[in-house]
């Protein structure tokens, strides 16, 4: 464990309006390791996914991004705009309502930002897209717009989106909530190959058949603690905390 | 018939004023739509000391009757020292005024907007102006749409009034006819016909850009 973490969140606190959502986390993902993140509704599991590409900003506690703080420097002075945009850049972030941008199509949605935050050629951008978009299956529907997707498309398309910034960590928030039983799967099966192919993943879920089969780690949250970590076969089978032990009999 | 062949004998004038109104207009709107962006923009980027001003400029402009505030350009800012010729005054009236006008359009579009595009925007690294310029406004401007056509024709109209601050537009080569032939029915009907022209093509051309809220599933906005 000699190398850096891609990710590592060390004391991080939260409050929303007086309220503590997130409580001294610590968490370090190494590269390539998936990690899964339970917890009930409001146990501020999206909160600490958001911390980690400073979309949230913790109250207390550093987060550094493969070793380089983000949000904050070293001395606790607030970074610029321009440079915490340039290390979120470095990570992809997968959203529960997809939030494509309905003006483009969908080659457009993915090389969007690798045109215009990361400046690489338009012609490799394409390139790089198509290859992605094949990857998750939506290479067919590269002019469409998305509102003529289905919700298992769009979720597709912001994977490839997130995946052409060529990003250090993935962060998936929730990705299948918002959509219908039947197209859960397809979801999750692009994610399932993410992992083969030895991408680090930060996933925020309420699927524990996917936790238990694709990730490396198991971290689950309640009111705001991370209260067990454990591998998936020793989370599932032989938790240590009471709560997990309740929380896991109610989702069976 | 006859005071029809007047108006037609004048329309040397009539042409020339239809030039006028069309060249401040297209100025006006123009600079005017492109103030709105920028207050948008800055309203988006700024503090909340500089939002509060911005926000109490657009109201004032707002409440504010176009006529006076063309009034205040151009008799007004002498007394200051400025002297703007009719025509720069009442193009500055129109720009700001409107400007104000679409800036508020826009705003109120950014707050209805759903939060998710901008912040996945910002999760991939977008930021500043290539954020609103990329992601932000292409999706406002294709939901006001219909707003724009109506402020663009409040815009052609405004420009009526300049006449009185002595811009040789539409409205005052009417009242130049009008007041040498006396034939008032004829020559403000002659106007009135042309503004409807103008207005037609104006909402042509809206209707046109319509099809790219269309072809992107933005009908229902």
């Amino acid at each position: 464990m000699s190398e850096v973490p891609v990710v590592s969140l060390e004391g991080v606190s939260k409050s929303f309006n007086g309220v503590e959502v997130l409580r001294d986390i610590h968490l370090e993902v190494a590269r390539g390791e998936v990690v899964s993140v339970l917890g009930a509704s409001g146990s501020g599991k999206s909160t600490m996914l958001r911390c980690i590409n400073w979309l949230e900003q913790p109250d207390r506690g550093t987060v550094k991004i493969n070793g380089e703080h983000i949000g904050v420097d070293a001395q606790g002075k607030q970074m610029s705009v321009r440079a915490l945009a340039s290390l979120r850049a470095r990570t992809g972030m997968v959203f529960q309502s997809f939030n494509l941008w309905p003006h483009l199509t969908v080659l457009q949605n993915v090389i969007e930002a690798p045109v215009h935050v990361k400046r690489i050629p338009r012609s490799r951008a394409v390139e790089e897209a198509l290859a992605l978009l094949d990857k998750v299956g939506m290479g067919h529907k590269r002019d469409a717009y998305p509102y003529t997707l289905s919700g298992g498309q769009k979720q597709r398309v912001a994977i490839a989106r997130a995946l052409a910034m060529a990003p250090e960590v993935l962060l998936f928030d929730e990705p299948t909530s918002a959509l219908d039983p039947e197209l859960v799967g397809e979801v999750l099966a692009v994610m399932r190959a993410l992992s083969l192919d030895g991408y680090t993943m930060v996933v925020v879920t309420h699927e524990m058949e996917f936790a238990r089969a694709v990730s490396d780690q198991v971290v689950f949250l309640d009111k705001g603690k991370l209260i067990e970590r454990a591998p998936p076969e020793r989370f599932f089978t032989a938790p240590e905390s009471e709560r997990v032990q309740r929380f896991l009999a109610t989702h069976r | 018939m006859e005071n029809w062949q007047i108006v037609w004998e004048a329309r040397d004038s009539l042409i020339s004023g239809l030039f006028t109104t069309i060249e401040i207009f297209l100025i006006g709107s123009v600079l005017a739509f492109l103030l709105g962006c920028l207050v948008v923009y800055l309203l988006e980027q700024a503090g909340p000391w500089l939002r509060r001003a911005l926000r109490v400029a657009i109201d004032l402009m707002r409440t504010l009757p176009f006529l006076i505030f063309a009034y205040l350009l151009y008799y007004g800012l002498p007394s200051l020292g400025v002297r703007l010729d009719a025509w720069t005054a009442g193009l500055i009236a129109l720009v700001i005024y409107h400007g104000a006008y679409f800036a508020e359009m826009l705003r109120g579009a950014r707050l209805v907007m759903p939060a998710g595009g901008v912040e996945a925007a910002r999760a991939c690294g977008f930021h500043g102006f290539t954020l609103f310029r990329r992601i932000l406004l292409p999706q406002l401007l294709i939901r006001v749409r219909p707003l724009i056509g109506n402020q663009l024709i409040y815009c052609l109209k405004d420009t009526a009034f300049l006449t009185i601050i002595t811009v040789n537009e539409l409205t005052a080569a009417a009242n130049s006819i009008q007041a040498i032939y006396f034939i008032p029915m004829e020559a403000f009907v002659a106007v009135i016909g042309l503004y409807w022209m103008v207005s037609i093509v104006i909402e042509l051309l809206v209707k046109w850009a319509g099809r790219f809220g269309r072809k992107r599933g933005f009908d229902h906005v």
